[in-house]
């Protein structure tokens, strides 16, 4: 399947998403671009700290509600810029929880109950504010309530609260992967992150990867794998389908494009400019990739040893 | 004239906390050279760790963010989020959390989500992250801050992340058994809290850095009766931190 055909059947408007990787590392950003390149709207985008896919996907006005842990692109974006702007100028619903709070969230959807318990949180002000309004909350895909705390009730202690959060099941999760094996097996090499249980919990997943490899050899080493085929409804094979962001074993982040996005972001009409010189004004990740560059993609290209680009600038 | 920075003094101040043993949970920025320090001077037995799931890395080159590839090489395992936070609060493990804030309470509670109005926020951060986590659940936090009167304020605009709480026993009322803010790390001296009002107060400052000037900078009343001035960083720190930590000055 081709990234615009993946796209067209199964991201629709107003769909609950949840984008794999995080911060700076493995965030599928070929998919973002394509989805913005088709100008698919009301996104509700359901997160723990996603970095660059988030600002790229909330700058260019895709998304309307956002339930999420963290936005910062380490110290390229301390916080990220186009989500800040959003949050501040009103232009966007938005709902604070903690990593755990939303990777538990994924996990409680893997697993098909509906709701999960944890400590975290108590006394935080995650619990005290509510960011989804009254109405918001009756719409599909949104949880009738934020939390509920109670009494741990397998307990003769007084006062041991729990908070119990709610599953997600998003529509659909993206993730980019390093490999894939011809028979649909997904391999994620370094960090997973919340990856697996995003995956699992949601009704759909596209994976994009760096390499389409053969069976044989994604099966000669089984405890190296991730998820089996049957969780994934589109494979494509996207390389460099990460960039700006890293791909352990593959490719570093992209300092020069990253401090460049960065003075983009900061400006609205700079980042209009940027918004059309990179995603719309290209027709694929190729075109993308050409307009970066042989000698950038070359100075972030990883030691396959040490999994990063030695010695790299990454100022 | 010192022959430090204010990062070099912090990164090492509180690596100097960090106990052979100690596994340490790291963040972004200066927490990241703390972590990496402490290692490398004081507690060579002392296992690094990322909330992102990378555990014990190799850290030859400094990370820049908690997901940067250099948190996935040469570790001893590599996992996700889930595992990560199984560590923070496992409690088999003495685990201590490097945090930072754009505000902070003499209780030592943190905001790193707005200033203003929630809904409508002045300033927006970038949220909780794993630091709400981490303080519910870590055995101790150590803060690091910009010594200012804006961010050591009387009242949290959000409060993200739980410290003391209230003071006294609110923290273990709350439901949250243990853990608790241990020690605040800013550019002017390094401050902890009473064992039992949990109130912060002033334990060390820099060498050369006046009191008034620490009372100037904290919104808040803060007892500085039981303040000495920290030993200054020797040496062969300074050359561990600035070649072997970080010479790329990444951080520094």
């Amino acid at each position: 399947m081709t990234l615009d055909e993946a796209v067209k059947r199964f991201i629709k408007d107003g769909c609950q998403l949840a984008i794999g990787g995080f911060t700076v590392t493995r965030n599928p950003m070929a998919v973002i671009f394509e989805i913005i390149r088709q100008k698919i709207k009301d996104i509700h985008l359901v997160c723990h700290s996603n970095g660059q896919a988030l600002d790229v996907l909330i700058g260019a006005g895709a998304v309307r509600r956002l339930e999420i842990a963290y936005g910062g692109n380490g110290r390229y974006a301390p916080t990220c810029i186009r989500f800040k702007k959003a949050v501040q100028q009103g232009r966007i619903e938005f709902e604070d929880y903690s990593n755990y709070q939303m990777s538990l969230r994924f996990l409680a959807g893997s697993l098909n109950i509906p709701f999960i318990t944890t400590k975290s949180g108590l006394g935080s002000d995650i619990l005290n504010c509510e960011g989804f309004s009254k109405e918001t909350r009756k719409d599909r895909k949104v949880a009738r309530k934020k939390y509920v705390t109670m009494e741990n009730p397998f307990s003769d202690e007084e006062a041991d609260p729990v908070v119990l959060l709610p599953a997600l099941n998003p529509d659909v999760a993206l993730l980019h992967a390093q490999y894939v094996g011809d028979d649909g097996t997904v391999r994620i090499k370094g960090l997973t992150f919340a990856d697996l249980e995003q995956a699992k919990a949601a009704d759909i997943v596209i994976v994009t990867c760096e390499e389409i490899v053969p069976q044989s050899f994604i099966r000669l080493d089984p405890d190296q794998n991730s998820l089996p085929s049957f969780f994934v409804d589109a494979i494509v094979k996207v390389p460099y389908g990460a960039h700006p962001t890293a791909c352990y074993a593959f490719y570093d982040y992209d300092p020069k494009h990253l401090n460049f996005y960065k003075r983009a972001a900061g400006d609205d009409s700079l980042f209009e400019e940027y918004l059309r010189e990179w995603v719309y004004g290209v027709r694929s990740h190729e075109e993308y990739l050409e307009k970066i560059g042989i000698r950038q993609l070359q100075q972030i290209k990883a030691n396959p040893v040490l999994g990063y680009a030695a010695g790299l600038d990454r100022k | 004239m010192r022959g430090y920075t204010d990062n070099e003094m912090m990164a090492l101040s509180a690596g100097r906390l960090i106990k052979d043993g100690d596994i340490v949970f790291a963040g972004t920025g200066v927490s990241m050279l703390a972590a990496t320090a402490a290692k490398r001077i004081y507690a060579p037995k002392a296992v690094v760790f990322f909330e992102t799931g990378g555990i014990d890395p190799a850290l030859e080159e400094i990370p820049m963010a908690v997901a940067d590839l250099r948190v996935m090489s040469g570790t001893s395992l590599n996992s996700g989020l889930i595992e990560a936070f199984s560590i923070v609060g496992h409690r088999k493990l003495h685990t201590i959390a490097f945090l930072g804030a754009a505000q902070i309470d003499r209780y030592g509670n943190l905001n790193t989500t707005s200033l203003g109005d929630y809904w409508k926020p002045r300033t927006r951060f970038s949220g909780s992250g794993g630091a709400c986590d981490v303080a519910s659940f870590a055995s101790g936090v150590i803060t690091f801050m910009q010594h200012e009167k804006r961010r050591f304020v009387e009242k949290l605009d959000y409060l993200t992340s739980v410290g003391w709480y209230r003071g006294g026993d609110s923290r273990q009322r709350l439901g949250l058994p243990r853990g608790g803010s241990l020690a605040v790390v800013t550019n002017l001296g390094v401050l902890k809290f009473e064992e039992h009002s949990k109130k912060m107060f002033l334990a060390e400052y820099y060498p050369g850095v006046p009191l008034e000037s620490i009372i100037e900078n904290t919104g808040f009343s803060v007892d500085t009766s039981k303040a000495r001035e920290a030993v200054p960083p020797s040496e062969e720190e300074l050359r561990i931190l600035r070649e072997e930590v970080d010479p790329q000055k990444l951080i520094l």
